[in-house]
Parts: C-alpha cells; sequence; structure tokens
C-alpha cells in the first residue's frame, strides 16, 4: 500500500481514538497530559490514564505482528540526544500544556486558537531544529 | 468499569495508528520537518487523516449532553495565549526535531525495544514531572 495512504488510514485511527474518548469518558487524547496524570493525579483518576497509556503501547506493537513493515527502524539518534530530546518534549508538551494529538489533534479539531499556535510553534521549531542539524552534521 | 475499558480500546486504536501511520519512524518524521531538505510529505496525511474524523467526530459526539461513561465532557476553557504556552511548543519543537519522536509514537513504538527508545521515554516523564512541579506553583 503507498505511504500516504497508510498515513491516512493511521492518522484516521488515530482520530477514531479521540473520538472514542471524548464520546466515552469525555475527554480530550492529549498523550502528555493524560501520561502526566498518571505520576500527579489522585490515585481515582490514575487508573484509566494508565490504562490509555498501555493501551498506545500494546496498540503499537500489533501492527508489526501482522506484517514486519510495521515495525519502525532504529531511531538514528544515539542516546545521549534521545535523552537531552525525551527532556525537551516532556519538558516542553508539559509547559504548553499538550503535544501532536492534544493540540495538533484534538486542540485544532476544537477549533481552538490556543491549539492552532501551539501547533505553528512546534512545527515550526521542529522545521528549523532539522535544518540545523542537517546543517551541522551534514547528515 | 466502562470508562477503564474505553481508555484502553481507546489507547490501543491509537497505538495501531500510530505504528500504521509511520509516525513511529523517527526518520521519516525528521524527513517531514526536514522543509528545506529532502522533504517527505507522508505525515502530513496523518494529520490530515486524524482532523478530518476528528473534527467530524467531535460535531456529532459534543451535540450529546453529556458521555457515555462520566457526567460531563471535560473540556479545556482556556482561550487566553500565554508565555508556557508559546515558550513550552518551541521546546517541544525543538526536541521532536532533534529526535523525531512527540509522546505518542515513542510510547507506540517501546515494544521495539530499541535503545534510544527506551532512553527517550524516561527522559521525557522527568520533563513532563519537572514542568508540572513548576506550572503548580504558579
Amino acid at each position: 500500500m503507498h505511504p500516504f495512504l497508510l498515513a491516512t488510514i493511521g492518522g484516521g485511527l488515530v482520530g477514531v481514538a479521540a473520538v472514542m474518548m471524548m464520546a466515552l469518558n469525555g475527554r480530550i487524547a492529549g498523550v502528555s497530559g493524560i501520561l502526566t496524570g498518571v505520576f500527579t493525579q489522585r490515585a481515582g483518576e490514575r487508573v484509566w490514564r494508565l490504562l490509555f497509556v498501555l493501551g498506545i503501547v500494546l496498540g503499537g506493537s500489533l501492527p508489526p505482528l501482522l506484517n514486519a513493515d510495521f515495525k519502525a527502524p532504529l531511531p538514528g539518534t544515539g542516546l545521549l540526544l534521545a535523552v537531552i530530546g525525551g527532556l525537551l518534549v516532556g519538558f516542553g508538551t508539559g509547559l504548553g500544556s499538550g503535544c501532536t494529538s492534544g493540540h495538533g489533534i484534538c486542540g485544532i479539531a476544537r477549533f481552538s486558537k490556543r491549539s492552532l499556535l501551539a501547533t505553528i510553534i512546534f512545527m515550526t521549531a521542529g522545521v528549523i531544529t532539522v535544518a540545523i542539524l542537517r546543517l551541522t552534521t551534514g547528515s | 468499569m466502562g470508562k477503564l475499558l474505553a481508555s484502553l480500546a481507546s489507547g490501543i486504536v491509537f497505538g495501531i495508528g500510530m505504528a500504521v501511520s509511520g509516525m513511529t519512524n523517527t526518520t521519516r518524521v525528521q524527513g517531514f520537518l526536514d522543509f528545506f531538505g529532502a522533504w517527505d510529505p507522508t505525515l502530513a496525511f496523518v494529520m490530515g487523516g486524524g482532523l478530518l474524523v476528528t473534527t467530524l467526530g467531535y460535531r456529532f459526539v459534543l451535540r450529546n449532553p453529556a458521555p457515555l461513561f462520566a457526567c460531563s465532557f471535560s473540556l479545556p476553557t482556556r482561550t487566553d495565549i500565554d508565555k508556557p504556552l508559546l515558550i513550552g511548543a518551541a521546546i517541544f519543537g525543538i526536541g521532536w526535531g532533534l529526535v523525531g519522536y512527540c509522546p505518542g509514537p515513542a510510547l507506540a513504538g517501546l515494544t521495539y525495544g530499541y535503545a534510544p527508545t527506551l532512553a527517550f521515554i524516561p527522559a521525557m516523564i522527568l520533563g513532563l514531572l519537572l514542568a508540572h512541579k513548576i506550572t503548580a506553583k504558579t
């Protein structure tokens, strides 16, 4: 199947997950916010969040079982850069109240001005970062 | 019980979507952000598919008085543009570009057992908790 078609189907499934979360539990399917809540919410509010996170881990493991092409290749990033990137992604999404799913999908789908602006900013910052990375490492 | 199963099911569908779409492929994500190089437009289709389904789905769902397993919809109410939003988004974008992972895809790729993924996730959680500590004070 063409990568564009797979990307559209995969994105559509993320949309289905977001609509399910709203229709059933009345919640935004924002990964960074829900993941934070696993550690910071009171006990009764932790379990559904933990199950959503575990669901993503489990769900991600399923397509490669059907077709090995769905298993993403090894990230080309060294361990130190992975840790630095992880800290920046965590701190940034925590401070900015959302990530690609919460702002980029759920927020824009609600026509939230905050989410649209956040999405434009993190996309732009990502584009600039990759451009600098390419210039400095030549890769 | 319904609420918990709904969360698990939503997470599983989300994770399948991540793996099918190619978002778990950090090289491809960085290729999407490589606007001034060999741009790979694939991930625009992930966003397109996701936004199409979510925008239409929300329109129907939010007409109901309440979700199935909760008393009310918990929607963000803030509309102000503040510094943490702008600075946080920029910091996130830098990390996203450096590695090619945002939170969802990193979790979806966890079981592939790659060392950079296993290093990224705890660091990301630490970052989230640091931000939580800072923003909870103010």
